[in-house]
């Protein structure tokens, strides 16, 4: 150990304040991280992580901030990401940074070439990443292009690339965000096994459990200041304080109660079939039947690539996969929802697990983005009456508690909670019976999912139904009243509020998946 | 921020033009020693453009859905063609040569909106492939030569005016004057009206103040207009279509559904078609109108020149585009409005005109129109830019 004490820590920011136009984005930021350890940071969307991030990275260049970085040591003065790089220092968006046309040894030294005055050298490329792959753990052919290899295993190139720049400390922002356990699971792994090599680690996470499982310590920043650092060297971190910290109230119930009063069936789906709508041959959805009644929240459960979301996209007018059978009834009719606006007509609503590309308008103001599915209602015959919309949008978004500087406001502007509740407000105005909801709580912080957790709440004292899509099992556990389970486009499973828990949720797709390969 | 402040910023875009607009016309007032007001001028000039800009309404509609349509000109001289082959060789009636020339570019555009929408073929070349078959089916059907004359009638609908021309009080067409006089009365009770509906809801409003002051601007500028129509022959009959198509279309896209179905799809339209908006359907209807647009203003470029000869409308699709960009539309789709359009096409028209009278060679013209351009498109981005930091 030479250099002593010192060298324990790794970096240093102290004091960071950053102000964007006149809004404090960080207030006297302090972050020690210490050599060797995974650091998670946490706190609600927009309080202040990416921001901290940037600065650290460069993306904001010494000079915007006020502040010091202290890193190996030496203070830091970094222009651009291109500083920061050459330190040991990478950043992984959550947005993953790779061209899909590229392979991925193309793209493991993007930037960064194997080359011999400016002639690339194949050979080095390959078989250097190649041992990278190796070591990040990924079986694949570094040739094989980065489109035609899951995001799992995408966020695995993205650490091998970070690795080939020689990376001592590593920000990762949601790596997991876009995985299913078995994939987060490994890349946390993975990040234990870099440790042990002396890669530092900073892990920006919504996801308590992880963070407990790998973390050694825990800062939480809430309204771009600190508000504590917690250890957790012993796992033990507390999570509900964590929680405590980052909302600044005490939650005392992450799922808000209802009473439940359950109705005749209003939807019922027999035996639906679909097929890919590429690979015509394939079938997705396998002979589904499910039924959902009054005022009941249906969940479905399963595993990524399950089929969840493909099926309801399919009976929400057809809008994924090729040559659909089956029927689909609605209060013991049956209803054909061959076009969207069939649907929406037979009272079926489908918000979407992603808002950015399927769910809003992002260039277009919240009132248009509202009032987007039920033109016809604030209109009279082709022409919209622009008061009737007006006075609709804002009351949705009060109702909805939208936070925006009015109904002008740009959706692009706001923030990942209010965006999702200004879609909800898009289909709540389209006066549903069936409210199918596609991961509605993904990417959005703690408050933001209490409300929406509260406005399924008053939709079903409302006497609608709702069809709940997640990943996240406490969130399926806490709001259903009923689960049916997917594993491979097929039903594995029904099971009522008191059968319901993880334990029983796996083995109906272990059963499942062990049933079909015998 | 005061309300003036805020609302200047909030629409920089759009007034930042208007203003440049001004600027220009009151800069070549001078450097042409004041030609540029002259009353022939200004008649001048909007019959010069009436067609490029009847184009560029048209083309507005197809930029906003992230398409694009290079095929007008050739549409254009298309349709001159075809009437003109109709009407002087085979002695048919005006009314229904122009009649089947409109119904030929609707057809055009279902055709190319057919394979946009429905086949999913990029537009950029569908409509490159439609510009050559167009030109080539001109081509051909003219023989290369030039198709002439019309009848008065059919050349009244691009160089003739509103009757009564003689009917003057002292030099000045009182037609014209009356019209500018009932235009503004109807746009400022349209306007009041409007503050009025948003008052009702309890809509933020300006103060009453900067409403008057903009109803007396626009007013103003309507009566100095129609007083420079009054001052020549009265008022040209394309003005009045152009001035129709203008309310129309603003109207289209602004307060009715279809409209709404256009700026959804060009913003983003996997969440329009999620929401119910009939994608496909959307885009082919706004090449069926971009068809029947073209076939306007080749009837108008026909009539304006008396014959139709087959290199008419070359490079006019290109014109119409320019004018959609200056005049504030995305590239990307999903932005852009009627008047910003407008307010586009004549700044290029001004500058043409303008550059004309002051002997500036066609050579420079050129490379001084496409600084413009790339200025304004320039401008746009730093505004936006700007306003998303904030």
């Amino acid at each position: 150990m030479e250099g002593g004490g010192k060298l324990d820590t790794i970096l240093e920011m102290r004091n960071i304040t950053k102000t964007f136009t006149g809004v404090k984005a960080l207030d006297g930021v302090s972050l020690k991280v210490s050599r060797d350890e995974i650091h998670a940071l946490v706190g609600e969307n927009g309080a202040g992580k990416s921001t901290l991030m940037k600065i650290l990275s460069g993306v904001y260049p010494h000079g915007d901030y006020s502040g010091s970085v202290d890193y190996e040591g030496s203070e830091c003065a970094f222009k651009s990401i291109l500083d920061s790089e050459k330190l040991g220092i990478v950043i992984i968006h959550q947005e993953l940074a790779l061209i899909p046309y590229l392979s991925i040894a193309e793209n493991i030294f993007l930037g960064n070439e194997r080359a011999k005055g400016g002639v690339i050298d194949w050979h080095r490329t390959v078989s250097m990443a190649g041992e990278l792959l190796a070591k990040v753990g990924l079986d694949e052919n570094p040739n094989s292009l980065i489109m035609n290899i899951g995001v799992g295993k995408q966020q695995l190139v993205e650490i091998a690339k970070a690795l080939a720049k020689k990376v001592k400390l590593l920000i990762l922002d949601e790596p997991t965000a876009a995985l299913n356990d078995e994939e987060s699971s490994k890349l946390l792994d993975l990040l234990l096994e870099l440790k042990k090599q002396g890669v530092t680690s900073i892990l920006i996470s919504h996801k308590l459990n992880e963070i407990a499982r790998v973390s050694d310590s825990v800062t939480i920043i809430r309204d771009g200041k600190v508000i504590e650092t917690l250890d957790n060297a012993t796992r033990k971190v507390d999570q509900d304080r964590i929680v405590k910290s980052m909302v600044g109230r005490e939650i005392v119930d992450r799922f808000p109660k209802r009473d439940s009063h359950i109705g005749e069936v209003i939807l019922k789906v027999e035996d639906w079939t679909v097929y890919h709508p590429l690979y015509e041959d394939r079938k997705v959805i396998n002979g589904v039947s499910l039924n959902v009644r009054r005022g009941e929240v249906v969940g479905l459960a399963g595993l990524m690539g399950a089929g969840r979301t493909e099926l309801a996209m399919s009976i929400f007018g057809r809008s994924y996969g090729k040559r659909h059978s089956g029927r689909v009834f609605k209060d013991g009719k049956e209803i054909q929802l061959h076009s969207v606006t069939a649907s929406i007509d037979n009272g079926i609503a489908y918000l979407t697990e992603d808002r950015k590309n399927y769910g809003l308008v992002l260039i277009e103001d919240v009132r248009s983005n509202i009032s987007l599915a039920s033109l016809p209602k604030v209109s009279a015959g082709q022409v919209i009456n622009q008061g009737k919309e007006n006075q609709a949008a804002t009351a949705m978004q009060q109702q909805m508690r939208i936070r925006c500087t009015g109904i002008d406001q740009i959706v692009e502007s706001l923030s990942g909670g209010n965006q999702q509740k200004v879609v909800l407000s898009k289909w709540i105005l389209s006066e549903p019976d069936i409210l199918i909801l596609d991961e509605p709580t993904r990417g959005i912080d703690v408050g933001a999912k209490y409300e929406i957790y509260t406005i399924i709440n008053r939709l079903i004292s409302e006497g609608k139904s709702i069809i709940l899509i997640s990943s996240e099992m406490p969130e399926l556990l806490g709001m259903c009243d009923r689960i049916y389970v997917m594993t491979e486009g097929e039903i594995s499973g029904e099971l009522d509020r008191e059968h319901a828990t993880q334990e029983n949720i796996m083995h109906c797709i272990m059963n499942h998946q062990r049933g079909t390969k015998e | 921020m005061s309300v003036i402040g805020r609302l200047f910023k909030n629409n920089i875009r759009q007034y930042g033009m208007v203003i440049a607009l001004a600027f220009i016309m009151g800069l070549f007032q001078i450097t042409t020693e004041g030609i540029m007001f002259k009353p022939m001028n200004v008649t001048n000039l909007v019959l010069q453009n009436s067609y490029v800009l009847i184009l560029a309404i048209g083309m507005l509609l197809i930029i906003i859905t992230g398409g694009i349509d290079l095929s007008v000109g050739s549409v254009a001289a298309f349709v001159g063609a075809v009437s003109a082959v109709l009407m002087v060789d085979h002695n048919m009636s005006v009314m229904n040569a122009m009649l089947i020339g409109i119904l030929i570019g609707a057809l055009v555009g279902a055709f190319h909106g057919y394979f946009i929408a429905f086949l999913r073929i990029p537009a950029f070349i569908v409509t490159l492939a439609g510009m050559l078959i167009f030109r080539g089916f001109t081509m051909a059907m003219l023989q290369g030569q030039t198709k002439a004359p019309f009848a008065k009638s059919f050349q009244a609908l691009a160089a003739g005016y509103l009757p009564f021309m003689d009917l003057r009080w002292g030099s000045l067409n009182v037609i014209a004057l009356a019209a500018g006089v009932l235009v503004s009365i109807i746009l400022a009770a349209v306007m009041l009206h409007s503050r009025r509906t948003k008052r009702k809801y309890h809509f933020e409003v300006v103060p009453l103040w900067l409403d008057i002051a903009k109803i007396a601007v626009i007013m103003a500028a309507i009566n100095l207009l129609t007083y420079e129509f009054a001052g020549y022959n009265g008022l040209p009959i394309i003005l009045v279509i152009l001035v129709a198509l203008i309310l129309i279309y603003t109207f289209v896209t602004e307060r009715t559904i279809a409209g709404r179905h256009i700026y959804a799809l060009g913003g983003n339209e996997k969440a329009a078609r999620l929401s119910g908006v009939k994608t496909d359907m959307v885009k082919f209807w706004v090449y069926v109108n971009m068809g029947v647009l073209s076939a306007i203003a080749g009837l108008i470029v026909a009539g304006r020149l008396n014959a139709a000869t087959p290199k008419a409308g070359t490079g006019f699709e290109l014109d119409a585009i320019g004018a959609c960009f200056i005049g504030g539309a995305s590239t990307s789709g999903g932005i852009g409005t009627v008047i910003g359009t407008i307010v586009g096409g004549f700044v290029m028209a001004v500058l043409n005109n303008g550059m004309s009278i002051m002997g500036v060679s066609v050579d420079w013209q050129q490379s001084i129109k496409g600084f413009v351009l790339l200025g304004a498109v320039c401008f746009d981005f730093y505004t936006k830019s700007r306003s998303q930091s904030k």
